[in-house]
């Protein structure tokens, strides 16, 4: 009956390309393109691309996923041209490599009819997505901080480890700061640490031979963590309460939480698995009697030793 | 950091000697410069704390550097340094993951990586300089074709996440990075040795002289007898062994590899040896310069990040800007008015 019902749906927007594709054969054909995996997050989006997809296809032996990775823009804009043509998908799930050179493509893929849900990274054009599935860069800053604030109080003082220069980390790093402003807590110093380990060792090294007194670290990032705790057990000061709040949702991070490990107690989310939540909302865009389209903006869940496991994939590369 | 400053200026130049005082010392003036002006920002610049990062760190590249020297002496350069360390890195913790049931968890583990090491660096090196001379294709495009293979196939390796060594080795392998002998960490030892062989190699040995003749001028050195093709190929086998080594020191600081690894670690060598006096187009070279450079590229990103009156979105020009400066310093004629 949903599924009578979904046809319905998907006929009076598309009535052409649908009834060909319905016709051929009766399953609903979801395509799934996202970059090819060069980082740890990446490779977690990937696993978990793939697990959604058999757990979904298992569920509903009508809907067939398609996951295509792509190594570069224009690798992306003509998967997206095969999925239309070859494929004759009726909905797409897509990461968008770059906004503004994917922007066109899905807007064509759009043009076929298809449902299209775009997570994490937005088009430059509003409008053309019917579902945007996406973490939240701002909260993940705002939720640091306010666990700062708990443990920190009035006079003490911390160092700030931020990403690769883009919007993703002013989005992070403002909302941060806007959140410690007034709290008493003195920010020491910021600088880049590029979301990488050997960078985050590097700047903790020279945050700890500039300041003699620091009391907790923002590093943003999980991988940031890993060094900056390798630089302070260096300098053996790793004791007296300091702690390093990280984000994301690593593996290896949330394990240490669970083992209620003092110096990285707590992560911020910013999950991998985001991808899997806008194949589930794309399917039940089919499946449900609800409405699916819209805004899903994750919220940027605080895992603290409680709730770690639940955001524990032992078998997922991050 | 002392042996090198002025014991290796090049022989031949007696004639000019008066005029190339400040070429030679140009890069050891802007090492000193620059630690005045981190001395100036913070006094803490010159903690002893401080001053072992910062050798520790300029080992990696330091080493690596060393090896460069000898490819660019000799007319060729080799882009692959920073893939191909992230690449041994990888090979390196596999297999000493894979040896903890057959050899457990000790000092045997650590040596098998460490040999594996040592004979993926001279392979990939030999790779290197076989497809340069026998393939004849130019150094720049085999190396940038390596570079993509092995940045490729760290990604790969790792399922495209991050290799991490076993918790266990690590607690053995672990001093090698942040241990000390003499008060000096052993990745300062390690980069002392391969900068005194190197400097030996280079200026005391006949391999040395080659590889300034086939820079200079490849077809004058053919005919002089000189086995081009063998003498270009060690050059690169060095560079392989370099980053091999470099590649031992750096596995137990945090004991990963990535895709993420070594990451533009080729143009930070190619500046330490410009910046240390090398000629690029080859045909002269200078070890101790070299170590000047790869210090004075350490010791850059150590300031900025001493001082928080320069904006962290205009690092990359500062690091510009001192690189520019340290090579004009040496190259420009400050003969002041005798031209």
């Amino acid at each position: 009956m949903l599924l009578k019902k979904a046809l319905g749906v998907m006929a009076v927007t598309s009535a052409l390309v649908f009834a060909g594709s319905a016709v051929a054969d009766e399953k609903i054909k979801i395509g799934v393109s996202y970059p090819t995996p060069t980082h740890a997050w990446a490779a977690g989006m990937n696993w978990h691309a793939e697990q959604a997809e058999k757990r979904l296809e298992k569920l509903y032996p009508d809907v067939d996923l398609i996951l295509v990775n792509s190594p570069d823009p224009g690798a992306q804009a003509s998967a997206l041209e095969d999925l239309v043509s070859v494929h004759q998908i009726d909905a797409l799930v897509v990461l968008p490599f770059e906004s503004e050179p994917l922007t066109d493509p899905v807007l064509n893929v759009k043009k076929s009819g298809a449902w299209i849900t775009v997570v994490d990274r937005g088009l430059s054009q509003p409008g053309i997505e019917d579902l945007y599935v996406a973490g939240n860069n701002p909260e993940l800053g705002r939720v640091s901080a306010q666990y700062m604030k708990g443990r920190l109080k009035d006079g003490d003082n911390i160092v700030v480890l931020r990403g690769i220069p883009t919007v993703i980390d002013n989005e992070r790093f403002d909302a941060f700061m806007a959140e410690i402003e007034g709290s008493g807590i003195n920010v020491l110093d910021h600088k880049h640490a590029n979301w990488n380990r050997d960078d985050g060792f590097e700047v903790m090294q020279d945050f700890l031979s500039r300041f003699p007194d620091i009391d907790a670290v923002w590093a943003q990032d999980d991988d940031i963590a890993i060094g900056v705790v390798a630089a302070l057990k260096q300098a053996g000061r790793d004791g007296n309460g300091m702690f390093v709040v990280g984000g994301a949702g690593m593996k290896e991070i949330i394990k240490g939480i669970m083992d209620g490990d003092e110096l990285i107690p707590v992560d911020v989310l910013y999950p991998p698995a985001m991808i899997a939540t806008a194949m589930d909302a794309t399917v039940n865009a089919f499946k449900s009697n609800g409405p699916v389209a819209g805004r899903y903006i994750l919220g940027a869940t605080l895992i603290t030793r409680e709730n770690a496991e639940s955001y524990y994939f032992p078998d997922s590369p991050f | 950091m002392t042996m090198s400053t002025t014991s290796d200026d090049g022989e031949g130049k007696t004639a000019k000697r008066q005029s190339i005082d400040f070429k030679t010392l140009g890069p050891a003036i802007a090492l000193l410069i620059l630690c005045i002006i981190g001395f100036l920002l913070n006094p803490a610049f010159i903690s002893e704390g401080n001053l072992t990062n910062l050798l520790t760190r300029s080992a990696f590249i330091g080493i690596i550097a060393v090896g460069a020297t000898f490819v660019i002496t000799a007319g060729g350069i080799d882009l692959s340094v920073g893939s191909m360390a992230a690449a041994i890195a990888g090979v390196m913790i596999i297999v000493m993951n894979n040896a903890v049931e057959t050899l457990g968890t000790g000092v045997p583990t650590v040596l098998l990586g460490c040999g594996i090491a040592v004979l993926l660096g001279i392979g990939a090196g030999w790779i290197n300089g076989a497809l340069t001379t026998k393939g004849k294709i130019e150094a720049f495009i085999v190396t940038l074709g390596t570079m993509g293979i092995y940045r490729s196939l760290v990604t790969y390796f790792a399922d495209g996440g991050t290799l991490s060594l076993n918790f266990d080795i690590r607690g053995t392998y672990r001093p090698v990075y942040y241990d000390s002998f003499l008060g000096l960490p052993f990745p300062v030892w390690v980069f002392i040795g391969v900068a005194i062989c190197g400097w030996l190699l280079l200026n005391r040995t006949a391999f040395g002289r080659y590889c300034t003749a086939i820079g200079s001028n490849e077809a004058v050195a053919k005919y002089s007898a000189i086995n081009v093709d063998r003498v270009k190929t060690l050059t690169y086998i060095i560079q392989g062994l370099c980053v091999s080594f470099a590649t031992i020191i750096y596995v137990p600081r945090l004991g990963s590899a990535s895709a993420s690894t070594g990451v533009l670690w080729e143009l930070e060598a190619i500046a330490a040896v410009i910046i240390g006096g090398t000629v690029l187009k080859g045909g002269y070279g200078r070890i101790g310069g070299t170590i000047l450079g790869a210090l004075i590229l350490t010791t850059i990103g150590n300031i900025l990040n001493f001082t928080d009156m320069i904006s962290n979105y205009l690092n990359g020009t500062m690091q510009g800007l001192i690189i520019i400066v340290a090579v004009l310093l040496q190259r420009s004629d400050w003969k002041l008015g005798k031209n």
